[in-house]
């Protein structure tokens, strides 16, 4: 990576806060657009919560994120990325494995699933139909949305009337009865929307679990059904729903943007943590780094969360007080953990049948919707789950480039752990009596599973937070409740990527449409600035 | 009251299918509007589930709700309802929240008395007072019928432009901040306003009373403001106790119908609806007899209506299938108690008994309590609210004795173990928290009757024992209440309209769906 330090200041035009996928989306589009952008990252390597670490011997971990699927097409081909070494493979597979064996196997093929779900309930293979038909109708009505600015509905101004009458249109479009199950979709349960499709638990497990992954919710909560939804937009060479593993872990992603940036003559600098966000006479003149070093630049754009940015990093006396009383009001909560696991072999799943496709995707143990709201009863009451649900996957199998030959590389996604436990602060204890919830958890459906564990890093919200800066270690900078999707995601009234302060702006998953390896929230903020600049393409 | 006798009449120009509040009111004001009207309740009085009835010798008690704050002051004018009879044992009853070691909390709609922080006295000025405005932005909401959407119609288009005007008028400040809260969860609300784990309690319990939530499910900001704006659009006397229990209201509602023209008749359940052609042509009574009429209005809830009444063939598979995914099972119980003597709650006085007793110590207390609910059991610490009708109304009870009356959540209608065994359990249960608030009372009971949603669903003939019949929930709000396609009190079936809590704006004894539906019909009529 090349070093900032022999450049003048003067001649930079922005600043970019923080080298995670979004800032490095950012980053590209203003390049592109001939700007001198400069990328300051508190960490020696870039990536935020989308890397590829070696921790352990010869082993890459996808330490934080761990699948592709969120990442939008347009954005990977406007960047090149392949060109840059990005290549993502398609999973071939995924199940739910059952407390009393058996299992419920995931294809991407549609038929193929509903073979699968046809040997639990054939009345659920029908519905499955219907319900895939419902939920992609919706992706397919939020698709587009996720690249535009959240119009202000308070405003006058002619482009928020113009976004509002364009969301208008759309939903009009969807005819009167798609209109009630839309509205009905955004605000339902996760549990209540598949009760009105499936009737065999398993079949509604399975599906239900995408709504909880990263959420302070249960599946019973209102407004789960639009996450489950959330998880569903994967979208790879836009075929609606598919997810995907990075050759070479999530760390490929940034990497690639970083290629791609350095490409179009973007700097960055990484081990250069931003201590503040300088302002001038009412307007962004800069950043101090922890070092005391300061940076000139009129635009800088925080790829931090929205409490770090403007808790953190400003002043609060630059900032309007309610501005300021509503970051405070901001939801950012810890409710995800997560295990990196170096394996001896692949471990056996007794459930699963040799050689199914269904252990190269992702795997899961929680087989009903009530196991999964009393894992969140747990969190509410500040513990993590006793029987958590987890996400799990070995990518070492379709990628050996990850270990060592015949080793295997596990990523274990958890779901419920606190950020803050109810009987005091996280220790080393604690750390290990959770990582072992987690590891029995697996074990009871593998029996060969402990014995080939060579090295396992346990990661709490609060490890994610100190290591990536993500508040809380929260995954998606801020939670994606009704109170906090589109005009309202990070602030009301400034939904649109810029701050109170000129020349200050926002481009994480803080900001509308949200978190997942995405980068809709770096490109719509880059296209934000360039409007500003005169320069909108 | 007493059964007016049917006219010798065989056909109407409306048939209301029950003699609830809802159906009483839709009943009055068709006859108002010249239709003649006949109204069938199944019980041996009308009432539904507002009515007062003796649950031990020489004690009576309101059955279902006990407290009267939604129904409109318009509505009670209009259909003259005081001079048909209806007095007050009390208006602006205030609100004791009880803490467990005797410490209280007064609530009453000027503030908050004892026990408050300085910052959650001041806060708690600004939270009502700014609650009170986004509640009076709802309520032109409740008297109107909801908008059908993508309809080109005027009339829809321009319901939906004043649901938006009056939001916006709030302000671009207000209107945010409506726009932010109104998707959220209670108890975060709450947190951000407040430090007192009792006034939170206290001002969460209403968000969920007699809702499918606990403090931290999305959508309760919702049913708290829909709380309020009702109340608001009820006017000013806040609640009431009518004297002689909820039943004397509908015996003043009945008496307006009747003067108005209408035919009551009880101890007339309605077997099904007929279908002549494509359209309703009457009523068959379980005793076989038959009533023809225009229209059939039906204040039964949908599932009833629709699935048993009238039976799916009538209707298409879609919106079938819409009714039975209708969530309507009840959560909330009824305890009502016979004591020999004054019941006396730690460190609340006289007064106080004259007003309602909250038991929600803190919102992670409600919560817990909701926790049992979701997996089919009773909660292990039900929350409650608390009225003791004979400190206000004597006649209720013989002389010198008392009658206790609660509201028990949280207590699922398919409760897992069957409440065979479950009640006297749950009543128990019920009884050790009251005991902890009020020691001594268990010695003075000499009578005790506890209402599960199942019983309420035998006797008040209410599918799931739910008092709204049908959760209120975004998902089952506004025009998707109660399902798309019946949400303007019509139905698919020409001649058939609804008119009970199943429809816009919901339950609690609050009679403007059957205001709304009567107005719906007569101007299908007139056009």
């Amino acid at each position: 990576m090349s070093s900032g330090a022999s450049r003048t200041p003067s001649d930079l035009d922005a600043i970019i806060v923080g080298a995670g996928h979004n800032g490095l989306v950012a980053a590209c589009y203003l390049a592109r657009a001939g700007l001198e952008v400069l990328v300051l990252e508190r960490q020696p390597y870039i990536g935020g919560a989308a890397v590829s670490r070696r921790l352990y011997e010869d082993f890459t971990y996808s330490n934080c994120s761990y699948v592709c699927s969120l990442l939008r097409p347009e954005i990977i081909r406007t960047l090149e990325l392949p060109k840059y070494g990005l290549q993502v493979i398609p999973y071939e597979g995924g199940c739910t494995m059952m407390q009393g064996g058996g299992h419920l196997a995931l294809y991407d093929n549609h038929d193929a699933l509903r073979r699968e779900i046809a040997r639990h309930s054939k009345r659920d293979a029908e519905a499955y139909d219907r319900y895939s038909r419902d939920v992609m109708r919706q992706c397919k009505f939020i698709k587009p949305l996720l690249m535009r600015e959240p119009p202000d509905p308070t405003s006058f101004k002619p482009r928020d009337l113009k976004e509002l009458l364009y969301l208008g249109k759309r939903f009009h479009g969807l005819g009167e009865e798609r209109m009630y199950d839309t509205l009905r979709f955004w605000t339902m349960s996760a549990a209540d929307f598949l009760d009105e499709y499936f009737e065999s638990e398993i079949v509604k497990a399975h599906f239900a679990g995408s709504s909880i992954i990263g959420t302070a919710l249960g599946p019973r909560s209102p407004g789960s059904a639009y996450v489950l939804l959330h998880h569903y937009m994967g979208d790879i060479d836009d075929t609606v729903g598919a997810w995907g593993f990075a050759r070479g872990g999530m760390g490929a992603i940034t990497k690639a943007l970083g290629a791609s940036f350095e490409a179009s003559g973007g700097t960055i600098r990484s081990a250069a943590p931003v201590a503040r966000i300088l302002v001038r006479n009412g307007r962004a003149s800069g950043v101090a780094l922890a070092d005391g070093e300061e940076i000139r630049a009129p635009l800088v754009i925080s790829n931090l969360d929205v409490r770090r940015t403007f808790l953190d990093t400003m002043d609060a006396k630059d900032l309007p007080d309610e501005f300021l009383r509503q970051v405070k009001n901001f939801k950012i909560r810890g409710s995800s953990g997560k295990l990196n696991i170096a394996l001896d072999g692949l471990p056996r799943f007794p459930a699963i049948p040799e050689g199914s496709p269904c252990t190269r995707g992702d795997m899961h143990v929680t087989d009903t919707i009530e196991m999964m709201e009393r894992a969140y009863d747990d969190w509410k009451d500040g513990r993590w789950s006793r029987a958590p649900y987890i996400d799990m996957l070995i990518p070492s199998q379709i990628d050996p480039t990850m270990v060592p030959d015949g080793k295997h590389y596990m990523s274990v996604f958890v779901q419920y752990c606190p950020y803050e436990l109810a009987d005091g602060p996280w220790d080393a204890a604690k750390r290990t009596a959770f990582g072992d919830t987690v590891i029995n958890t697996i074990a009871r459906h593998s029996p060969n599973f402990k014995e080939l564990i060579l090295h396992a890093e346990i990661r709490t919200p609060w490890d994610i937070e100190n290591e990536v800066g993500l508040t809380e270690g929260n995954i998606f900078q801020g939670e994606l409740t009704m109170d906090q999707l589109l005009f309202n995601r990070p602030v009301p009234g400034y939904a649109q990527y810029r701050a109170p302060v000129r020349g200050v702006y926002m481009c994480g998953s803080t900001t509308h449409p949200g978190g997942g390896v995405m980068g809709a929230p770096g490109a719509n903020a880059a296209r934000a600035v360039l409007r500003d600049l005169g320069r909108a393409h | 009251m007493t059964v007016a006798v049917a006219a010798a009449q065989s056909r109407y120009d409306c048939i209301v299918i029950g003699g609830g509040h809802n159906g009483l009111v839709c009943a009055a004001t068709l006859a108002r509007g010249d239709r003649s009207v006949l109204v069938l309740e199944a019980g041996t009085q009308v009432g539904g589930a507002a009515l007062t009835r003796e649950f031990a010798p020489g004690f009576r008690v309101s059955a279902g709700a006990h407290l009267l704050h939604l129904m409109p002051a318009d509505l009670l004018r209009e259909l003259q309802l005081e001079s048909h009879g209806l007095e007050w044992a009390a208006r602006r009853m205030t609100t004791t929240a009880l803490v467990p070691g005797g410490a209280r909390l007064c609530l009453t709609a000027e503030g908050a008395e004892h026990g408050l922080s300085a910052a959650d006295a001041r806060g708690y000025a600004a939270y009502s007072a700014r609650m009170r405005r986004f509640a009076a932005a709802l309520v032109p909401m409740f008297s109107r019928v909801p908008p059908r959407l993508g309809k080109e119609g005027w009339a829809d288009r321009l319901a939906l432009l004043r649901i938006g005007w009056q939001i916006r008028r709030l302000g671009r400040r207000d209107m945010r901040e409506l726009l932010r809260i109104g998707g959220m969860n209670v108890y975060d609300l709450l947190e951000e306003n407040f430090e007192s784990a009792a006034l939170k309690g206290a001002l969460g319990f209403d968000a969920v009373l007699g809702a499918n939530f606990g403090p931290r499910s999305p959508g309760t900001v919702l049913t708290l403001l829909y709380r309020l704006a009702a109340e608001s659009a009820a006017g000013a006397s806040g609640m009431s106790q009518p004297k002689g229990g909820m039943g004397a209201l509908c015996n003043a509602l009945a008496k307006a119908a009747s003067a108005a023209g209408a035919t009551i008749r009880a101890g007339a359940p309605v077997a099904r609806i007929l279908v002549e052609g494509d359209r309703a042509s009457g009523v068959v009574l379980e005793s076989g007899e038959s009533i023809g009429a225009q229209t059939v209005i039906s204040s039964a809830d949908p599932k009833t209506t629709f699935l048993r009444l009238l039976g799916p063939r009538y209707l298409d598979t879609g919106f079938v299938r819409r009714v039975k995914h209708i969530r309507a099972r009840g959560l909330a119980a009824k305890l009502h108690l016979a004591l020999n003597r004054a019941p006396s709650f730690s460190g609340v006085s006289e007064a106080g008994l004259h007003g309602r007793l909250l038991i929600a110590p803190s919102l992670q207390h409600i919560e817990h309590a909701y926790n049992h609910a979701k997996y089919g059991e009773f909660s292990a610490a039900p929350v409650m609210e608390i009225t003791v009708p004979t400190a206000n109304d004597p006649t209720l009870a013989p002389a010198g004795e008392h009658v206790l009356s609660a509201i028990v959540q949280y207590a699922p209608y398919a409760l897992k173990e069957g409440w065979e065994s479950g009640r006297q359990r749950f009543m128990d249960t019920a009884l050790d928290v009251l005991e902890r608030f009020a020691p001594g009372l268990r010695s003075s009971i000499t009578g005790a009757e506890l209402l599960t949603p199942a019983d309420m669903e035998r006797e008040f003939r209410i599918s799931g024992g739910h008092w709204h019949h049908g959760d209120l929930a975004f998902d089952q709000f506004l025009m998707v209440r109660p399902v798309p396609g019946a949400a303007q009190y019509r139905t698919p079936l020409e001649g058939l309209f609804l008119c009970g809590a199943g429809c816009h704006p919901g339950g609690g004894v609050m009679g403007i769906a059957g205001r709304n539906a009567a107005r719906q019909v007569l101007a299908a009529g007139n056009s």
